[in-house]
């Protein structure tokens, strides 16, 4: 006690210690063990040995390069529609939800109590072949009589959009939430219509949600492979598909450790070009 | 209200019922849509409480066959179900309790704290959030691989500690934010030494944040999958034992497991909501 009086700026440093000692262990030092893993030669019988094996990632592009094509495809196109889904869902709840916006917000978050495999699952029901959402897609004409829905691009899309999100809506409700509802009366006061209030002032102002939510729903959808299995064909394989098999099933570690570092990499420089060009476009705005 | 009393010519009146009806359909389209999504929302969950009282055939749980009570009446029937569902409970409070306590004193010292080093420590906590499950999966299997780990129930636990102390510590700096200190500084002026502070007026002042922080990590860990999958060796928890009956056929007691969990954490967030109605009943928590 006398100890910690003397030395007060040791506080911090003791409060923060076992959880960042943590983190680096189990967090940062891993990160190198996958750089170092992905360099290595070998087989399950004979070991694995460091070699510079550059190779692992010149294959991992040439082999996966369509895998990797449709991750980012299929994680582009879930996250428009989920911002497609979620932004008027949003707005209806943060401007004329009322006294039931958190009670409608509960709504949104649902689907994160059922366990994500069973979810899946339960839209392996849903789109099956003679399903009523499939007959009646049939009915409108949407579907073809004989088409399917399931085992198709469209159900692993689907599924992803479903899957994520919630992480669009969160982010997205909280800036509009937060929006002064008199910028918006100021701004049809001095005769803006309602559509031009909503581009010149709503809009603007959620764009730090917009950011957020795309961010987080893209991310985790790029790596998921669980869409891809459960409500795919290996023709709809996904990276995520290949990693987990490597590692798991076919135990090809340097490949799959290179893998893995190009899909973390390749999403870091997306997300660096995201935000700079929103950032500076913002700016200019 | 003057169009029924003067008698006017016909095509005036149908222009006004038309716009009229514009006017109704404009005012309700955000309405009906925001009811359309909250239903595509629930879908899923729909279909998981109906089928888990669904008679299957054979041992694809897809198509409807009649109601029966026979799954919930045992619900831990089908082999190893049991045992998953006690390992996921293990594994969850143990990387609950350890990973609330680790991320609410890092939570204190980045909040009330200057020292340095914070920004580093912000990201720290920052890049596991937006890093893809695949990756860190990956990443702790390639550190076990060459340390020579032997894989189960503690490497799991290790990887669900990791993922929950982020998500701990922004909800209860987010609770400590609004931490009116004064309250602290009239304890101490008032005699009490700073341990009679903390337990006295600080932890439950916080308590909310870190009760937050604690069930968001408790049902984080109960569902995950893709980590869990690369650490867990022969050891299966609960989404593990779902993944492994996905190509045969799931029992329809996975359905009313997921059930109980869904209708748990339903239960959960009404009381939350319920509370935050009573703190501020204008409805804004």
């Amino acid at each position: 006690m006398s100890f910690l009086h003397r030395h007060r700026w040791l506080t911090p440093y003791l409060l923060l210690a076992p959880g960042v000692a943590f983190l680096i262990l189990f967090f940062v030092v891993p990160l190198y063990y996958l750089s170092y893993t992905s360099l290595q030669e070998g087989t399950v019988q004979v070991g694995y040995t460091f070699t510079w094996a550059w190779d692992n990632y010149s294959k991992a592009f040439s082999d996966y390069e369509e895998q990797f094509l449709r991750s980012l495809e299929y994680a582009g196109i879930a996250t428009v529609a989920a911002l497609l889904i979620s932004y008027p869902l949003t707005y209806w709840i943060a401007f004329r939800g009322g006294r039931w916006k958190n009670l409608l917000l509960l709504f949104i978050i649902a689907p994160f109590f059922v366990t994500y495999l069973i979810r899946t699952l339960a839209w392996q029901n849903i789109l099956a072949d003679d399903s009523f959402v499939v007959n009646a897609l049939q009915f409108v004409g949407l579907v073809a009589d004989d088409g399917r829905v399931l085992a198709t691009s469209t159900a692993v899309i689907a599924g992803i959009t479903y899957n994520f999100l919630p992480f669009m809506a969160l982010p997205l409700y909280v800036s509009l939430e937060q929006i002064d509802k008199s910028l918006i009366e100021a701004a049809k006061d001095l005769y803006a219509s309602s559509t031009k209030a909503f581009l010149r002032v709503t809009l603007p102002l959620s764009a730090p949600g917009v950011i957020a939510g795309t961010l987080l729903t893209f991310i985790p959808a790029a790596g998921d492979f669980i869409n891809a299995e459960l409500l795919g064909t290996p023709n709809q394989a996904m990276i995520g598909n290949v990693i987990q098999s490597k590692f798991l099933e076919i135990t090809d570690y340097g490949q799959a450790a290179a893998l893995s570092v190009i899909l973390m990499a390749v999403i870091l420089v997306l997300i660096v070009i995201y935000t700079r060009v929103l950032g500076t476009e913002r700016m200019a705005g | 209200v003057t169009a029924a009393a003067e008698p006017q010519p016909l095509p005036r009146r149908r222009v006004s019922l038309l716009s009229r009806a514009w006017a109704f359909v404009r005012r309700h389209t955000l309405t009906v849509f925001g009811l359309l999504a909250l239903a595509y929302l629930m879908l899923p969950i729909v279909i998981v409480i109906v089928f888990s009282f669904n008679n299957p055939a054979g041992r694809f749980n897809y198509t409807w066959e009649g109601f029966t009570t026979e799954h919930w009446t045992n619900p831990f029937g089908p082999p190893f179900l049991g045992d998953s569902v006690a390992t996921s409970i293990k594994v969850a409070v143990l990387a609950t309790v350890v990973s609330v306590i680790l991320g609410t004193l890092v939570a204190m010292a980045l909040v009330r704290y200057h020292f340095r080093g914070r920004g580093a420590t912000n990201l720290l906590i920052f890049v596991p959030l937006t890093a893809p499950e695949i990756v860190l999966g990956a990443s702790l299997l390639a550190l076990f691989l060459n340390l020579g780990t032997a894989l189960g129930f503690w490497t799991i636990v290790i990887a669900h500690i990791m993922f929950c102390i982020s998500f701990v510590v922004v909800t209860v700096r987010a609770r400590l934010v609004g931490f009116d200190r004064h309250v602290e500084e009239a304890a101490m002026d008032l005699g009490a030494n700073e341990y009679v502070t903390f337990f006295k007026i600080t932890l439950p002042l916080i308590a909310p944040g870190i009760l937050a922080g604690a069930l968001l990590a408790f049902s984080l860990s109960i569902d995950d999958f893709v980590i869990t999958n690369f650490n867990a060796g022969t050891t299966e928890t609960f989404p593990l034992y779902v993944w492994s009956q996905a190509q045969r056929g799931v029992p329809a007691e996975v359905n009313v497991i997921g059930t109980m969990i869904f209708g748990v954490a339903v239960l959960l967030m009404l009381l939350n909501v319920i509370l935050s109605y009573r703190r501020n009943p204008k409805g804004a928590a």
